[in-house]
């Protein structure tokens, strides 16, 4: 096959983002060593400035639309929607950062450029149109993602939550691999649009038992990426584990790209099979919702509490991909960006309240926080709501969008279900506020210092993202709605 | 006069791999012995993958496999690194000691 290697220059400006991000990351490995124990700050400001010129990239490069590297990447709405929402929760990330570490005594470059790895990988997922770039942007994002979880080496919870998601992460991405291997091995191809084309051929005789199985076996890897039932295990562990600025961005940023690859492999290359997997999808979302939201009811710590939460909310997502629609689609593309903002915001007040070694992660270690700190209280209070889905904040449109198009596309049970579900979910997050805003606080509790410029801005971005989509939902889900249909 | 192999063989075998891999990573309790099941599930799938490709006269397959093998490298490299931390505050290696985090 006579294949010109040399990628055109509108190629490598589609890739530009991922390209610039690798790069900076790469020179801050090499900077690390070379600075003095004063100088990491500095790593904090050239990833950010690095990040926010990738997002300039980015929307560059949607100006110009189309497949890069023989058909291996693709550059559409859709990728430039989730490239961005990676990007704007690695520099939210950030922001929480830099104190935390330095705080813990731990700020070194290889943190942001780890940060700035897993970003890369994610973006790479989320363009992917082929199932090898699938699997390396994955495992960028998750390699970088299990370093992260155990960033503090000296801290044991730190240790158990790496191991624990390495073992798990590896495990998922072994299976998603054998159903590939399988799904090249009876199509033929690597490419989405290319197994698309395949399934859909009526003369190319497929054996449907062995393509049923290998999507089974990838449905586990995507399931396990996403902390959807029956493998949402892992979450609960590591999520408590990893310093919390870290599961900020683990909750937000992999969860979202691991979205974004599911939403594409299934409403591209899978969906002439859509019968066989939907039983699949509804089952998983409806014990993936249960299982988040009733677990979360008994939890004491507030990390733990917030996994279970953010198990929950995987699974109406997973109720907008059993619509398989473009409806769908846009739905979970608009959930996913609020509750991007909305959950980095909570992790922002967590990583803010837990102070030096995380002592303070219980739900008792919120008590009279209205009186210590009204702000914060006020800010964490917005992203409770938002999280429930209360009127005039971002979670109630993403809520409301799923379930309207779970009942476009006829499942009215399921949408039931779910709502059923978020009324349950209003309990432990209400909790949260009363403790809050009810309880005295004790007078053993240690004076609050204000939070750091970074939290705040942190804090603050996030209420604003999330109010304003609460409030004008149209201008995100509008773009939604345009990219929600793939080029296939 | 032995059979030819075929690429059925490979697939038997691979799954096998499989098998052995998914079995050790779920029985045993040595976190060692855990990442060497999982390079046999990695394996098992370099093999189907390269079977595959002897099958169907392409090369995406081996392609793959060369990445799936990097990847792996660099994975069991992050594992072991991951472990050593684990050892030097713990001193233990089995999943079942492994037991802070838990509800």
């Amino acid at each position: 096959m006579p294949v010109n290697f040399m990628p055109t220059p509108q190629e490598l400006f589609r890739f530009a983002p991922e390209m610039l991000l690798t790069l900076v990351a790469t020179i801050i490995m090499v900077l690390e060593p070379l600075s003095g124990a004063d100088g990491k700050r500095k790593f904090a400001v050239i990833s950010f400035l690095s990040l926010a010129a990738a997002i300039a990239l980015s929307v560059a490069a949607a100006g110009d639309p189309g497949a890069a590297f023989s058909s291996m990447i693709v550059v559409d709405g859709f990728s430039t929607f989730f490239r961005i929402l990676v990007m704007v929760a690695g520099v939210l990330t950030i922001l929480i950062s830099t104190n935390y570490l330095r705080m813990e005594e731990h700020e070194s470059g290889e943190y942001y450029a780890l940060v700035l790895f897993s970003i890369v990988g994610q973006c790479i997922m989320v363009s992917a149109n082929e199932l090898i770039m699938l699997f390396i942007g994955l495992e960028c994002s998750s390699i970088a993602s299990y370093v992260l979880a155990g960033f503090l080496r000296d801290d044991k919870r730190n240790n158990e939550s790496a191991l624990k998601y390495f073992l798990l992460g590896s495990f998922a991405t072994a299976f998603l691999l054998y159903g590939v291997a399988w799904i090249y091995g009876t199509t033929g191809y690597t490419n989405l649009s290319e197994i698309r084309r395949v399934l859909l051929d009526p003369n190319s005789n497929q054996n449907m038992v062995v393509i049923s199985a290998a999507t089974a076996l990838m449905f586990v890897g995507f399931a396990f990426k996403v902390s959807a039932a029956p493998f949402q295990m892992w979450a609960p562990d590591v999520y408590q584990g990893a310093p919390a600025p870290v599961t900020a961005f683990m909750s937000v940023g992999p969860k979202a790209a691991a979205f974004a690859m599911f939403l594409r492999v299934l409403m591209t290359a899978f969906e002439p099979v859509k019968d066989r997997w939907e039983p699949l999808l509804w089952t998983s979302a409806l014990a993936t919702m249960v299982i988040g939201n009733f677990a979360a009811l008994r939890q004491t710590n507030i990390k733990r509490l917030l996994a279970y939460s953010s198990i929950a909310h995987a699974g109406y997502i997973m109720v907008a991909l059993t619509a398989h629609s473009d409806i769908g689609t846009a739905a979970a593309m608009f959930y996913l960006a609020s509750y991007t903002f909305m959950n980095i915001g909570a992790f922002a007040v967590v990583t803010y309240i837990a102070r030096k070694g995380e002592r303070h992660v219980e739900i008792q270690d919120l008590a009279g926080l209205s009186q210590r700190r009204p702000v914060v209280a006020a800010m964490l209070t917005i992203f409770l709501l938002s999280l429930t889905g209360i009127p005039l904040t971002a979670g109630f449109f993403g809520k409301f969008y799923i379930f309207k198009a779970a009942l476009d596309a006829n499942m009215v049970w399921l949408a039931v279900l779910g709502m059923l579900n978020s009324a349950v979910a209003a309990y432990y997050y209400l909790r949260l506020i009363v403790v809050m805003y009810m309880q005295a606080p004790s007078d053993e509790m240690e004076e609050l210092p204000a939070p750091s410029v970074g939290i705040q801005a942190a804090m603050f971005a996030a209420a604003a993202a999330t109010v304003f989509l609460g409030v004008f939902p149209s201008v995100v889900l509008d773009y939604a709605g345009k990219s929600a249909s793939f080029i296939r | 006069m032995l059979a030819p192999i075929t690429t059925g063989h490979y697939l038997v075998l691979s799954a096998a791999l499989l098998l052995i891999g998914a079995v050790g990573i779920l029985m045993r309790r040595n976190v060692v012995v855990i990442m060497m099941s999982i390079e046999l599930i990695l394996n098992a799938v370099n093999i189907n993958l390269v079977a595959f490709d002897k099958y169907l006269h392409k090369l995406n397959g081996q392609i793959f496999a060369i990445f799936v093998i990097t990847v792996a490298v660099a994975e069991a490299a992050v594992g072991l690194g991951i472990l050593i931390a684990l050892f030097r505050n713990k001193e233990t290696v089995l999943v079942d000691e492994i037991d802070l985090l838990k509800w």
